[in-house]
């Protein structure tokens, strides 16, 4: 819950400029801009998402910083289950919340 | 040795425990709190204690929201299951804690509809998705996660969602130093401030520590280098006699804040006039609650919740832990009827919390900077 994960803007969404597809180590996924409102984010940005929403724009030494503190902590794997867990896309997913618990 | 090439700037590391060792006066000792939970982490992970004299000891503190959320609110937040129609949406973190009745996993196995998400956003999803079901989402958390609850609380209602609530548990970071400060039984020399919920907040709300209560402050990053430069930038500010707030982890947090996020929780939030903590009591001004604007969302104002309080084990004694007034192997149950596959307090569920920290880096250490720094 208190992982700070690094991942670089893909897209934003067409219909909703609030949500953009990041990418975090190869796995993407839709996370929430509402909380950047004060900051421009563009394609190729890199931000630092907590529980599913961008929290901070970071430069692209600081997110690899940051993907390495995770790692060092132990917490890479919990980082990437969380990220997989975001489910903002496939609108009628019947599974969200079924998962495993780690 | 080998894992000290991943650190960051590893020659530096050496050198920052050798300027800790020049700038700590023999003659005192040092007693410095880490408020963070992720900081405590870090700590036993890397065995940074190994690398401090005797005189520099770290106290842990009680930034792991998971540990001081007392017993009764997981009981209040579980009493909605007992509604078929309920689905009760929670981080995986908040699965294994107990409750009287057992954890929200245990609920689950009995045939509750418990659900883990990893973002406020997927609970407000879920509800879209069962329109016949009322979802409620267990929010907890300090300033870093706040904000996302206060933003999905602010879509519930542009949306008109009805079958959506929060059962909110956020708590605020600054009034649990300030009560921890005013324990007759502690005395702290300096604060290793929290990381992520300062990216939120930013640095100016901790002045008052320096100002009024003379104590400096360095907010932190996480990595040994990180967590080494803050204690070296304390001990200086203790050696020359100063007390102000500084920012070691500047790549990461601003001076100000994050201001789209504060302003996301003042339109949904206020403050309760006080909220019970574990292992520190009732503190006032400590926690959020919904505004009445928002009271449709909020599953305390919308529901009958029993309010329950319950007394932790009387043998626990987390309180006195979580304060730092004892280490975590001075308490009667830590690591005999207290574990992390069995936990009886809190501070053993989490990885953050003090206790299962304890547990799992003094029997196995999987990276020890100590010895590698010393080479």
């Amino acid at each position: 819950m208190c992982l700070a994960i690094p991942g670089k803007i893909v897209e934003i969404d067409a219909h909703n400029a609030q949500l953009a597809v990041v990418d975090v180590v190869g796995v993407r996924r839709k996370v929430d801009l509402g909380l950047l409102q004060e900051e421009s984010v563009h394609p190729g940005d890199w931000v630092l998402i907590h529980v599913g929403f961008a929290m901070s724009k970071i430069s692209e030494t600081d997110a690899a910083d940051q993907m390495r503190t995770l790692m060092i902590l132990g917490e890479s794997e919990a980082a990437m289950q969380e990220v997989q867990g975001y489910g903002l896309e496939n609108e009628n997913d019947d599974s969200l919340g079924r998962g495993p618990v780690s | 040795m080998k894992y000290v090439d991943e650190f960051r700037a590893p020659e530096l590391i050496g050198r920052a425990g050798e300027e800790i060792r020049k700038l700590a006066d023999p003659r005192r000792h040092y007693r410095i709190m880490e408020v963070c939970g992720g900081h405590t982490h870090a700590i036993y992970r890397f065995g940074l204690k190994d690398l401090l004299p005797e005189n520099v000891e770290l106290i842990h503190g009680p930034g792991c929201p998971v540990c001081v959320l007392p017993m009764g609110r997981i009981d209040d937040g579980l009493s909605l299951t007992a509604k078929p129609e309920f689905i009760f949406a929670a981080f995986g973190d908040m699965m294994r804690v107990p409750g009287t009745h057992g954890s929200p996993l245990e609920y689950k196995a009995r045939g509750m509809d418990v659900r883990i998400v990893y973002s406020p956003a997927d609970a407000l999803k879920l509800a879209r998705m069962n329109p016949d079901k009322h979802v409620v989402f267990f929010a907890i958390g300090f300033e870093t996660t706040a904000p996302s609850t206060a933003l999905t609380i602010i879509r519930a209602k542009s949306e008109g969602l009805p079958n959506f609530s929060i059962f909110c548990n956020h708590v605020t970071i600054i009034p649990a130093i300030r009560a921890i400060l005013d324990s007759p039984d502690m005395r702290l020399d300096g604060f290793v401030g929290p990381g992520h919920v300062s990216t939120v907040i930013g640095c100016r709300p901790y002045e008052w520590i320096a100002q009024d209560a003379g104590k400096p402050v360095v907010v932190s990053g996480f990595e040994p280098l990180d967590i080494l430069q803050s204690i070296v930038m304390l001990l200086r500010q203790l050696r020359n006699g100063e007390a102000k707030v500084e920012n070691q982890y500047k790549r990461v947090v601003p001076w100000e804040g994050n201001r789209a996020a504060l302003r996301a929780m003042a339109e949904v939030f206020e403050l309760r006039p006080y909220f019970e903590w574990r292992g520190l009591g009732f503190i006032s001004q400590s926690a959020l609650k919904i505004r009445s604007v928002y009271g449709e969302w909020d599953s305390e104002q919308r529901f009958t919740v029993p309010g329950v309080r319950v007394t932790d084990p009387k043998a626990a004694q987390c309180g006195e832990v979580l304060k730092g007034v004892l280490k975590p192997s001075q308490c009667k149950l830590f690591g005999r009827e207290c574990t992390p596959e069995q936990p009886i307090g809190a501070l053993m569920v989490s990885s953050e919390g003090s206790c299962a920290a304890h547990y799992n880096y003094s029997q196995h250490r999987p990276i020890t900077i100590a010895s590698a720094a010393a080479v």
